[in-house]
């Protein structure tokens, strides 16, 4: 049977791209054919300025090169325009009279660049900006001509200006508003970014209506006409004054075409209106009345096409957030959102003329709504994420302006400026990758989202502390983080569910099993990968306790074999030490296992018990057995420690028995598996030796009682925990943590620590769950109660912990003779 | 059994006592070229690797099983069951074993290079 023919037309970034998520989907499905009416492979438009400006050349910009269409059995056929779709024949016309057949078509002409309606409009040495003829006609203008005009002083009139004036052209350019780039800066920062390019040498001339291009003696245009009857002379022309949708083909063949803003009307699936076979992406759709003219939001509608051509069916396109950087070097700014603000918003600006320095943030009840930064952005990409994510900022606002760095994150401030760092600076720590494999590998793979430098080049995989630097280097490199918008962001590649529907679903139809889920929610791969199976895994725990069977391979190794896994292959051994107490029968027991057992190290960890590591696998059962203390879920996404300092039974300064609430704590909570690891401390009295300030829960003596801290984070980034309640007694410390606890059990995603799902939902959310309604207070604790009641210790009570002891026992190859009756 | 007279087949375990999506581990000494680790899928396909990634040398058998890939335990490189090849786009290999299953027993030749 022949494969179904998909036809192309446009070879451009959304139409490539869409190919690209396709053939990850269902590389055989179609046969395809693109048609580009440019002589070039797909290539990184974005970077014409680049490439203008002398930093980047043609060759550095491509994306898919000629083999690449041949590996993938595409037929490319380049230089040829498409100028007919005759859709009840399914056939297409080229300007050179071929017909082809198509079953499915995807439409992605671009747009074309608008051109004023004036006389000379059409002289020679007058061109547009958008593809590379136009690039390669401007480089050629600055080699013979001097004088150049750039009508339009938005993004892309800007970077062409700065581009011809590198080139040792005299540039001005003419702009109808009163400031530059109106539709992304406010005035204040539209007047600084003027100042900062008249500084590099560009002219401007703003508030001029041209009139008309007059041409010279050789016809070529030599002036520019002013309505108010000024002249100036030009010999290159760029009109830069926006771009409408490349709908004409469409039009003309009957697809339903808007006329204001422009664009094919597609609906969420990224199909026509018109014509359920024909898909349409890029700057050529218009979407719920939106036409899009910058990359990110085309790569979402990508990945949407894709899962419809592929007959998945699953994923809606629902519209983008975009945001905005200027690719001139040594100007910096940015902006996203409404930034503009209006009559329910309020601003936090920072001015600093001297400086050059401009922020603007536009807040909206609790949420970042916009922001405009110049001079400074190297909180861009954070701003833009608070602001996509719809972030709760209550709790950050007096300190939003001052940026990421000044929220508690010790040891990253400062040379955060990734635009300053070498290319052999290290980015990130856990992996070892500098900067110059990053930028090299966004160059040469064509990467555009962080999850993809992320999985080439492994920065920001591991802690994540350099995601924010990594990004940075992703906006100076390939313009922009294009990553999707994150409130859709699914689980892994093996779906398009996020976390919060895979709960949402298994809660509401009562799934038990890995598979249910998966069948039921339409999973791609046959059974998940490693990192959404140990989630769905606890999803089920947490959703029914009692009912759902654990399922051990669907954990990482740690929680399988119930003890660390070590470089070589061995693992570490940490027991419980309630409260980090212990006493001289078990300190004997485990100095008896480490000779009998040979393990090489004993430590005392940073979590106030001992680790004997190297222990090898199959002496796990037997170490556990002769040491005989609980496990202490050192290697488990469950309560840790609970850190204890001394207390007033010993300590002079004393107010309460810290020691005796941390292990009354350790023993309530123990075996408690959450979304992440959890930690607790006590500490007697307000210096704090416990360091409770940095624990999910700590608790804090005071002479009336105790007092709460919730959400703190010692680890990657620290963060310390905010007050949340003061109570009397020690039961109440239980409950209250309980109830907490729960919540994040219930409400978590997995590895959401509490600190990131509380700056999730907000504190005042928890507050309001937890502390203002006993009832449900009371209700979730009981809930909590519930689920550990009779949960087994792993170390020893094996079947009911599912533990499958047949991982410590090693098997040893036989002859068949030996084994089975001869054959 | 025609071609297969040259193998050097050892029996393993029965196939019921692999975990499904698991693995189980052969211990070998570094002289004998090291642990290998049997793997079984949720089809009841068996493979055979050699138990150290190509990344850093982690145990492959203690990892997470899924379709015919294991992702190591060790940095989450992933490979392929069959191939003993990293899955792109990290690269490497690592060396595979024949095995079979016959009437529920499984068998391996850790002599040949597969
Ligand atoms: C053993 C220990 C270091 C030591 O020798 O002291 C340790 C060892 C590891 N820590 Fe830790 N952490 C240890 C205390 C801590 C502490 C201090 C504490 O608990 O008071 C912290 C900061 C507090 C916190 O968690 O907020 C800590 C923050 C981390 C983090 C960062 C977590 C974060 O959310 O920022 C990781 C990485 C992760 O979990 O993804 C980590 C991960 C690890 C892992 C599991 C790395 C790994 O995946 O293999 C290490 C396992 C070694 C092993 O096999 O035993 N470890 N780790 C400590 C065990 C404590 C215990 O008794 O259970
Ligand atoms: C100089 C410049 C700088 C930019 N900077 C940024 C930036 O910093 N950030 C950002 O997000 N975006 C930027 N953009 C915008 C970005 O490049 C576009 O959003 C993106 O390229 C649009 O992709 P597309 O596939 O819809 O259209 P295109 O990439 O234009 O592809 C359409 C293709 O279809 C072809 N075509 C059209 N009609 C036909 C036909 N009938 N038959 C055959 N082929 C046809 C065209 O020749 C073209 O090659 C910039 C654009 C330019 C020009
Ligand atoms: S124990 Fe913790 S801090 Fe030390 S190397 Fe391991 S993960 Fe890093
Ligand atoms: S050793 Fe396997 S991924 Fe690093």
């Amino acid at each position: 049977m022949s494969k179904p023919k998909l036809a192309v037309i446009g070879n451009g970034m959304a139409g490539i791209r869409t190919i690209e998520e396709l053939l990850k989907l269902a590389p055989d499905k179609y046969e395809i054919t693109v048609f580009g009416a440019e002589p070039h492979p797909n290539y990184n438009r974005i970077l014409l300025s680049p490439v203008l400006a002398g930093e980047q050349t043609l060759k550095d910009i491509v994306l898919n090169d000629w083999d690449w269409y041949k590996d993938n059995g595409i037929n490319l056929i380049t230089g040829k325009k498409i100028v007919d779709i005759h859709r009840t024949k399914r056939e297409l016309k080229a300007e050179t009279g071929e017909i082809y057949s198509y079953d499915r078509l995807l439409v992605a002409t671009g747009s074309n660049p608008f051109i004023l309606p004036i006389p000379g409009a059409n002289l020679p040495g007058v061109i547009s900006y958008r593809d590379i003829a136009d690039t390669e006609a401007m480089i050629d203008a600055a080699k013979a001509y001097k004088k150049a005009i750039v009508i339009g002083g938005g993004l892309l009139g800007l970077e062409a200006a700065n581009g011809l004036k590198l080139r040792g052209m005299d540039v001005t350019v003419v702009h109808v508003m009163p400031w530059l780039m109106e539709r992304q800066l406010d005035e204040r920062a539209g007047k600084l970014l003027q100042a900062s390019l008249e500084a590099k040498g560009i002219e401007f001339k703003m508030q001029a209506n041209t009139e008309a291009l007059i041409a010279g003696e050789s016809g070529r245009v030599a002036a520019i006409k002013f309505k108010s009857g000024e002249q100036i002379p030009a010999e290159l022309v760029v009109m830069a004054v926006g771009i409408r949708p490349n709908t004409e083909l469409a039009a003309k063949s009957g697809l339903a075409v808007s006329q204001r803003p422009g664009g094919i009307l597609v609906n969420d699936t990224m199909q026509t209106l018109t014509d359920p076979r024909i898909y349409s992406v890029g700057e050529c759709v218009n979407h719920r009345g939106i036409a899009y003219g910058l990359v990110a939001p085309l790569f979402e509608m990508a990945k949407v096409c894709a899962n419809h051509l592929a007959e998945y069916g699953i994923g809606r396109y629902v519209g983008s957030v975009t945001s905005t950087k200027l690719k001139v070097t040594g100007v910096d700014l940015f902006s996203a959102g409404n930034f503009q603000g209006d009559a329910d918003t309020e601003d936090i600006t920072l001015s600093d003329p001297i400086g050059g320095v401009y922020k603007r943030l536009v807040i909206k009840g609790n949420k970042l709504v916009g922001a405009c930064l110049y001079g400074d952005t190297v909180d861009g990409s954070w701003y833009f994420k608070l602001l996509r994510e719809g972030k709760d900022i209550a709790e950050i606002r007096d300190q939003l302006m001052f940026g990421e760095s000044n929220i508690g994150d010790v040891g990253h401030e400062g040379n955060t400026r990734a635009a300053s760092m070498k290319d052999t600076d290290e980015v990130c720590g856990c992996n070892g990758v500098c900067k110059g494999v990053i930028t090299k590998a966004i160059k040469e793979k064509g990467l555009f989202t962080l999850d993809e430098v992320k999985k080439h080049t492994k920065a920001a995989s591991s802690c994540g502390s350099c995601t924010g630097l990594v990004e940075q280097i992703l906006m100076f490199t390939a313009g922009g983080d294009y990553s999707a918008t994150p409130k859709m962001k699914p689980m892994c590649g093996c779906t398009d569910h996020t976390h919060q529907e895979a709960r949402d679903t298994i809660q509401a139809n009562k799934l038990l099993s890995v598979p249910d889920v998966m069948k039921f929610l339409n999973w791609r791969t046959p059974n998940g990968c490693s990192s959404c199976r140990p989630a769905l895994n606890y999803y089920l725990l947490s959703a029914w306790p009692k009912d759902y069977i654990d399922d051990p391979q669907s954990r990482v190794i740690n929680e399988r074999a119930h003890a660390n896994i070590q470089k070589d292959g061995t693992f570490s051994v940490i027991p419980r030490m309630w409260g980090g107490e212990t006493t001289a029968d078990e300190l004997r027991r485990i100095a008896n296992a480490v000779d009998k057992y040979k393990i090489p190290t004993v430590k005392v960890t940073g979590g106030q018990r001992i680790d004997l590591l190297g222990v090898r696998k199959e002496d796990l059962p037997s170490v556990w057995k002769d040491i005989g203390m609980p496990s202490g879920h050192a290697y488990a996404k469950a309560l840790r420690t609970v850190k204890t300092c001394v207390g007033s039974e010993w300590c002079r300064f004393g107010t309460q028995d810290s020691t005796q609430m941390g292990k009354d704590l350790e023993r309530a909570f123990w075996r408690m598996y959450a979304p992440h690891k959890v930690k607790f401390a006590v500490s007697g009295c307000p210096r704090n030796c416990a360091e409770a300030g940095i624990k999910d829960v700590g608790v804090i003596g005071v002479d009336s009682g105790w007092e709460l801290y919730v959400a703190g984070n010692g680890g990657i980034k620290t963060e310390v925990a905010q007050f949340f309640v003061k109570v009397k007694t020690s039961e109440e410390v239980l409950e209250y943590t309980g109830a907490f606890m729960q919540l994040y059990r219930e409400e978590g995603w997995y590895l959401e620590r509490t600190v990131h799902y509380v700056s999730r939902v907000g504190l005042d959310y928890v507050k309001k769950k937890v502390l203002d309604d006993a009832a449900n207070r009371k209700a979730l604790w009981e809930r909590l109660q519930f689920a550990l009641d009779g949960e087994p210790d792993p170390w020893f009570e094996f079947d009911k912990a599912r533990v499958d002891t047949r991982q410590f026992i090693p098997i040893k190859p036989i002859a068949p003779a030996e084994a089975i009756p001869a054959e | 059994m025609k071609i297969e007279t040259h193998m050097n087949w050892r029996y393993v375990c029965r196939l019921d006592e692999l975990p499904v999506l698991g693995a189980r581990v052969i211990e070998r000494s570094d002289e004998e070229g090291g642990n290998v680790a049997v793997f079984r899928n949720d089809q009841d396909v068996v493979f055979a690797l050699l138990d150290k990634c190509p990344h850093k040398g982690g145990p492959l058998s203690q990892g997470i099983v899924f379709g015919e890939r294991v992702a190591c335990p060790l940095h989450n490189w992933t490979i392929e069951l069959k191939s003993g090849e990293a899955v792109a786009p990290d690269v490497g290999c690592t060396k595979r074993f024949p095995v079979k299953v016959e009437s529920a027993n499984v068998f391996i030749d850790l002599t040949a290079h597969a």
